[in-house]
């Protein structure tokens, strides 16, 4: 299970649009509680008296509403059912739109040791951010052993044992104006079930090389930031293997899908020997994946073809063959 | 295969060094090596991957072997975590 308390999400960096500006305006001592999914509660109900079904793990945002309600409460001094709120182990509470809780709230929040955060942000808004975020966090992961390239706009993913050959071949595609997104070890993570995103385990350490023979090297530096990613969905896994012999490789085309958290993903299985281009066969697979997004599969394609002509020509036959008989 | 716990003795942590000596060792060895520290499991033939765990002092981590020298090469990895990486 993932350990994510409120101080991580203050102190998550996130880029410009997506930022949830977030700040801490009392309760201080319960930054250290954690969050344990990415649910959100509008927690107009409890306010009201009614606790049954509450959803006290969840992050709990008072938008407009919920603050004029929580104005009118401390008008009538009615303060039993803030105070009941309080009582659970909430993990934090949110006030959007710039919202100001009174300095009674604040203490009662303070009491129970739960953190009182504020945003500029519309509720809506901050919503949509937040539940991203925490859909990323609790996303289900797994580390693998692999290489991480952005070939023409497609994530592959490179797999194979040490030593044959990936980095060398990544560093190529490097060369060739493609993307690296991590080398060696590539954090995987399912998001909502329907992608696969794929980055470095390590953000300092991201972006690094081991190459035999020259050590460890620094791509940023050495290609230029044009030449690196942080993050990207993983559309294409490309798995290298010491040239077999005895085995069948794929000749005509045919599709194969792995696995992955549950995700399929397309994958192809590439023999590796001396002498053989594996960039450019790598690059070839990349375009052939986004024709295949485009609705084109060249294989089908291809197939299709070569029916409807051995159709044409057996038709002409006949036609011959009768003429012959003539 | 064969699992091991181990402790990292040197006071450095597994930096470049001591990652190098590892995947000097387990290349030695027909068996794959893997290494666990938290929820990250690596392939312990990698440099990079090893670097990446960010083993520090102190902290425990998991070695495990598979393959026909899979004791050998588990043994020959413990030691280098009990010699403290000759440091």
């Amino acid at each position: 299970m993932v350990e994510f308390s409120i101080l991580d999400l203050l102190d998550h960096d996130l880029k410009d649009h997506n930022q949830l500006k977030l700040r801490c305006i009392g309760g201080r001592s319960g930054l250290s509680r954690t969050l344990t999914d990415s649910k959100i509660s509008r927690p107009g109900l409890p306010l009201s008296g009614f606790f049954e079904e509450f959803s006290y793990q969840s992050v709990q945002l008072f938008g407009k509403g919920e603050q004029r309600y929580l104005k009118k409460l401390e008008e009538e001094k009615n303060f039993a059912s803030i105070e009941k709120f309080f009582s659970y182990p909430i993990p934090t509470v949110v006030f959007c739109d710039g919202g100001e809780p009174s300095s009674h709230i604040i203490s009662l929040a303070d009491a129970s040791g739960c953190s009182v955060l504020q945003t500029p942000l519309e509720s809506a808004e901050f919503t949509r951010s937040l539940i991203q975020l925490l859909d990323e966090i609790f996303a289900e992961t797994i580390t693998i052993h692999g290489v991480l390239v952005e070939v023409y706009g497609v994530g592959v993913l490179l797999t194979g044992e040490s030593g044959v050959g990936k980095s060398e071949t990544a560093l190529e595609l490097i060369e060739r104006g493609h993307r690296l997104i991590s080398d060696d070890t590539v954090t995987l993570r399912n998001i909502s079930g329907n992608f696969l995103i794929g980055s470095g385990a390590n953000n300092l350490l991201a972006h690094h090389m081991e190459i035999r023979g020259l050590g460890i090297l620094n791509l940023t530096n050495l290609f230029g930031v044009g030449s690196i990613r942080e993050k990207k969905q993983v559309q294409l896994l490309v798995h290298l293997e010491p040239w077999d012999s005895n085995k069948n490789y794929e000749r005509v085309g045919e599709e194969l899908t792995e696995l992955i958290l549950g995700i399929p993903v397309p994958k192809v299985e590439v023999p590796v020997k001396p002498g053989r281009n594996v960039p450019i066969i790598i690059e070839t697979a990349a375009r052939n994946e986004r024709l295949k997004k485009l609705g084109y599969f060249s294989a089908k394609e291809f197939d299709q073809s070569v029916l409807s002509w051995l159709e044409s020509e057996s038709a002409r036959n006949l036609y011959y063959n009768n003429e012959e008989t003539f | 295969m064969v699992e091991r716990e181990v402790e990292v003795l040197n006071r450095a942590g597994i930096h470049a060094r001591p990652a190098a000596l590892i995947v000097k060792i387990a290349n030695q060895f027909e068996s794959h090596l893997y290494i666990e520290k938290d929820r990250m499991k690596i392939n312990g033939k990698s440099i990079m991957g090893i670097i990446t765990l960010g083993a520090a002092y102190k902290s425990k981590l998991t070695i495990s072997t598979e393959g026909v020298d899979e004791v050998e090469a588990a043994d020959a990895i413990e030691q280098l975590f009990l010699n403290r990486f000759e440091e």
